[in-house]
């Protein structure tokens, strides 16, 4: 049984993708199914809320790779928010705050999307 | 030196990780290891059991992962054991993000995560068994 879960949210023009759980290589395609929904609703600006998603392994790691380039060709971004701070090392063990947007409030990413 | 030896056996399934994650994680708190430590265990045994189930057994579910969580004095080593296909970890070299996104490259993060987290990663293989054995040293 999945203990991981995205929740769709809306903020304005932002889609909000709450993450709950354990993101790991056998959960990674629910995430991987959820940003191509995203895609195919032409929804590109995408916050991911990590406030209870309790942790992730590079198999998680590795959809935000697969996904990000093309989610900014159209114009869009990842955006990343409200990580625990364990799974925020792991991102950073990585070395993903060198690529991806990632700050501690979600608002903030919000607002980013707005001024952009 | 005296070792305490515990195991687990999973099919080559990813939905069996979360039990590995949970046993790892059970026996390096009762071997009283840190919370960071408990943390980076779990991680690094998690990555090497997926690597085992993609790249050793190909995406066959029903082999045998034998996991072995030894507890000596000084030390915590899980012995990852499979008997699928031996993989080439002598290519390894540091990922490059910039060039994993514009390649839109999602694997391959793995071994970069053990090597960082455990303090030795080794690899064996003898008689048609791969080992992997990664060691974290008492603080």
């Amino acid at each position: 049984m999945s203990n991981f879960s995205v929740g769709f949210r809306n903020s304005g023009t932002v889609q909000i993708l709450d993450l709950k759980g354990e993101l790991d290589a056998h959960t990674a395609s629910e995430l991987e199914a959820a940003i191509q929904k995203c895609q195919a609703d032409n929804q590109v600006q995408i916050i991911i809320n990590g406030a209870n998603l309790l942790y992730i392994s590079s198999a998680g790691l590795g959809v935000f790779m697969a996904y990000i380039e093309e989610v900014r060709e159209c114009g869009g971004d990842i955006k990343i928010a409200a990580l625990q701070p364990k799974v925020y090392n792991v991102f950073d063990l990585l070395g993903f705050p060198m690529l991806f947007d990632i700050v501690d409030l979600e608002e903030d990413a919000v607002g980013k999307f707005v001024v952009a | 030196m005296a070792a305490t030896t515990h195991t687990l056996t999973i099919p080559s399934s990813t939905r069996f990780l979360e039990d590995v994650r949970e046993f790892v994680t059970s026996h390096a708190e009762k071997a009283e290891f840190s919370e960071s430590e408990v943390e980076q265990l779990k991680m690094a045994v998690d990555e090497a059991c997926a690597n085992v189930i993609e790249h050793a057994y190909h995406g066959e579910t029903e082999q045998p992962i034998d996991i072995a969580v030894i507890i000596q004095p000084d030390r915590l080593t899980v012995r990852i054991r499979d008997k699928g296909r031996q993989f080439n970890q002598v290519n390894y070299q540091e990922p490059d993000l910039a060039k994993y996104a514009k390649a839109k490259k999602s694997g391959g993060f793995g071994v970069h995560i053990m090597r960082r987290l455990m303090d030795e990663v080794q690899y064996r293989t003898t008689g048609g068994v791969n080992e992997c054995c990664l060691v974290k040293f008492r603080n």
